[in-house]
Formats: C-alpha cells, sequence, structure tokens
C-alpha cells in the first residue's frame, strides 16, 4: 500500500503542510469526503470543519478551517483556505488569547471560527 | 569666513544626522528579509487560486457569468485602489505612485470615464487630497508592514463587491510598486475586476488531456464562493509586494544618504583644519612681528 496521494494545505501567507497521505477527509459544503490516491479530479467548496490527515491508516494530523476550496486530482489533493488552525501543535491558552484579540478587535468572524477550533481541540 | 566654532558644530549635527541615516537603512534591511519572504511565501496561494479561476473561466458563459468575473458589460465607472506607504523617507517610492496616479486619472478620464480613487496608506492620500478630494471614496492606514491581516484586506474587497453591486463600480483597477529587487521596484497597474484571464494557462491546463473535473456544489456556486476569495488574495498579493518595494526603497535611500553625509562630514573637516591652520599661521605671525618690531 505505497501509493499516496501529494496533500497540501495552503494558506495567503504560507505553505502550512505538505505530506504524502494515503487518505485525506475534507469538510465539503456537500459533506464529508475522503480524497484518496486515483479519486476523480474534483473541486469542491469547503464549510467550516476538521480536514484530517491518514498516514498508512491512522490520522496523523487534523487541521481547522474556516471554509475555503479544494482541488483533488489522481494524485494530488490541495486546500486553499484563508484561515487555518494546525490542531496538533495548537495549545489552548494561546488559541484562547488569540480569541480574546479578535473579540476587543470585534472580529466576530475570526471570534467564530477560533471558538470552533477551541472546542474540536 | 566661518568660524572653528560653527565648522565644530556643523560636523557634530551631520555625524548625528548619520547616525540616524544608518540605523534606518539596517532596520529596513532587517524588515525586508522578512517582507520579501511574506510576498514570497503567498506566491503559491495565489498562483493556485488563479488556475483554478482560469480553469473554471472558461467553463462559464459570458451572459451567466458573475459580475466580479465578466465585469458589468459596461465601462464607464472605475475604482483605481492606490497602494503606498504610511511612512516617508524612501526614496522615490510615494513619489512615483502619486505620479502614476495622477497621470492614470488624467488618462481616464480624457476617456471619459468616472474615476473613484480608495487610497491605502497615507502617503499617497496626503499628497493628492487636495487635488482630487472629491473622488476619493475611501481611505485606509495601517494597513502595511510584515504583519498585514487578511481580515483587514477583507474589508477592501467587500467594499469593492457592494460598490458592484450597487451599480457603483465597472472596472477595478490596483496601482503599486511591485518587488522587482532589492534596488529596484516597478509601478504596477493591474485589473481586478473584471478578472484578467490567462489565455497561455488556460491553454496549457486544456492540454494536459487529463480527465475533467467535477465541481462540488457546481460550477457556478464554486465560481461565486472563489471570486471574492480571489480579489481578497490579489489585494492582499499586491499589498505585501508593495510594503517589501518600500522597505528596499527605504534601505537604498538611507544607503545614499548615510554616503553623502559621509563626503559632506570629509569636506567640512577639511575647511576646519585648514581654518585652524591659518588661525595659528596669523598668531604666530603676530608674534613674530611684534618681537621684530621691539
Amino acid at each position: 500500500m505505497a501509493e499516496t496521494t501529494a496533500f497540501e494545505l495552503v494558506t495567503p501567507a504560507r505553505i502550512m503542510m505538505a505530506v504524502d497521505a494515503s487518505m485525506v477527509v475534507v469538510p465539503g459544503s456537500m459533506g464529508l469526503f475522503g480524497a484518496m490516491p486515483r479519486h476523480a479530479p474534483t473541486i469542491s467548496t469547503l464549510k467550516r470543519g476538521v480536514v484530517e490527515i491518514y498516514v498508512n491508516g491512522s490520522v496523523s494530523g487534523r487541521i481547522m478551517v474556516d471554509g475555503g476550496i479544494v482541488d483533488v486530482t489522481e494524485d494530488r489533493c490541495t486546500v486553499l483556505a484563508e484561515r487555518a488552525v494546525n490542531l496538533d501543535n495548537a495549545s489552548r491558552t494561546e488559541l484562547e488569547a488569540q480569541r480574546q484579540t479578535a473579540t476587543n478587535n470585534g472580529n466576530t468572524r475570526e471570534e467564530e471560527f477560533l471558538d470552533a477550533a477551541i472546542s474540536a481541540l | 569666513m566661518a568660524n572653528l566654532k560653527d565648522l565644530k558644530n556643523r560636523i557634530k549635527s551631520v555625524k548625528s544626522t548619520q547616525k540616524i541615516t544608518s540605523a534606518m537603512k539596517m532596520v529596513a534591511a532587517a524588515k525586508l528579509r522578512r517582507a520579501q519572504e511574506n510576498a514570497e511565501a503567498s506566491r503559491p496561494y495565489s498562483t493556485r487560486m488563479s488556475a483554478i479561476i482560469n480553469s473554471l473561466a472558461s467553463k462559464a458563459s459570458p451572459e451567466t457569468a458573475p459580475a466580479l468575473l465578466a465585469g458589468t458589460g459596461q465601462d464607464n465607472r472605475v475604482l483605481l485602489i492606490v497602494v503606498s506607504a504610511d511612512r516617508g523617507l524612501c526614496g522615490g517610492f510615494n513619489g512615483s505612485i502619486i505620479r502614476a496616479t495622477r497621470r492614470q486619472v488624467e488618462m481616464l478620464k480624457a476617456d471619459g470615464k468616472t474615476v473613484d480613487l480608495l487610497m491605502v496608506g497615507r502617503k499617497a492620500k496626503d499628497a493628492l487630497q487636495r487635488e482630487f478630494a472629491d473622488i476619493i471614496v475611501d481611505s485606509k492606514e495601517g494597513v502595511q508592514g510584515t504583519s498585514v491581516s487578511f481580515a483587514d484586506i477583507d474589508t477592501i474587497s467587500d467594499a469593492i463587491i457592494d460598490r458592484l453591486e450597487n451599480g457603483q463600480l465597472d472596472r477595478c483597477q490596483i496601482i503599486f510598486n511591485r518587488f522587482v529587487s532589492a534596488i529596484s521596484q516597478e509601478v504596477t497597474i493591474d485589473t481586478l475586476v473584471p478578472v484578467t484571464i490567462d489565455e497561455e494557462a488556460e491553454a496549457g491546463a486544456e492540454n494536459e488531456g487529463k480527465a475533467p473535473y467535477e465541481y462540488e456544489p457546481d460550477e457556478a456556486s464554486v465560481l461565486t464562493d472563489l471570486l471574492p476569495r480571489n480579489l481578497s488574495t490579489q489585494i492582499y498579493a499586491a499589498i505585501l509586494e508593495s510594503s517589501a518595494s518600500e522597505l528596499a526603497a527605504r534601505m537604498t535611500a538611507m544607503d545614499n544618504a548615510t554616503r553623502n553625509a559621509g563626503d559632506l562630514i570629509d569636506r567640512l573637516t577639511m575647511v576646519y583644519n585648514r581654518t585652524r591652520q591659518a588661525a595659528i599661521t596669523t598668531e604666530l605671525i603676530e608674534i613674530i612681528s611684534g618681537a621684530e618690531a621691539l
């Protein structure tokens, strides 16, 4: 089972993650779907939710995204998201601090997103 | 002729100016690295975004395409987004943006179009607000530097979409300094609305001969979701480029200033020494001729 799909998560600021995954589950706006190698080429919009990256059959990474778009081809899977939080190396206190600044700035969208990220930790 | 005390003070003040300019140069150089990295890091996102837009745009029919993609079908009212710096002391950076804006506004007006301006950055606004007070619709400050957040950009693109929906805009262009290298910046005018479709990239995508994409939920809704994001992404990229250019321009300008100050110090020191010697010689002559007279 050597076949993998090249997964990339790109935000406007940087390429957040780039790994070869055996499956990626993304929160499509029509429902969750898994992108495996040789998946039919698909472009789908995403809703707020968690992208799960499977390497060798187990979850190796979870990233919260605030909507976005995914571009799946037979050999790669690219997620474009404006806001994303890597749930594996994010700390609760840090996210709560960010949430506090968002509240102070009156940025409700950011606030809701961070709330969702905190509860998904 | 300047006396010794005046010259000494003058040298001291030029020296302290030189210290300031060389510190500013150092700060700009350090920040430039960060800004350049930011600008480069944002490129993968925008190239991928435009690749998807390209492949979708070729499929959308012109009649049903959203206004953000195809425009309103008219070309009467143009919104110019002008990206300049919040701070000065960066050589020709702001000046060239201001000149380009003036030229573009005149050209568009000569074509009989209504022009609106949205200013990002304080310097261009300060310079143009007297001349173009009636057409500046909004201005933003503090959307600069190494920590631009995407949320700030969203307010700009929301304003553009609002104007488009209210029929206040047919075309939208952005004027900014593109970062070419640390010593050269290039004033660039890009059209944001309607979306320019890269013919070559499109042809390349078609030639790959791969299975056609499936769109979820469907092409039209993917496009409606994607276009506002694309708009924000392009503005974001332009502002990052402009920030990197600003720092590069400041670095070069401050480097020149430091060198000029150095030259001036050398010249003043020479005049100072000459004057000092002349004073000593005069004193000696006075003493000697005084002794001879006895």
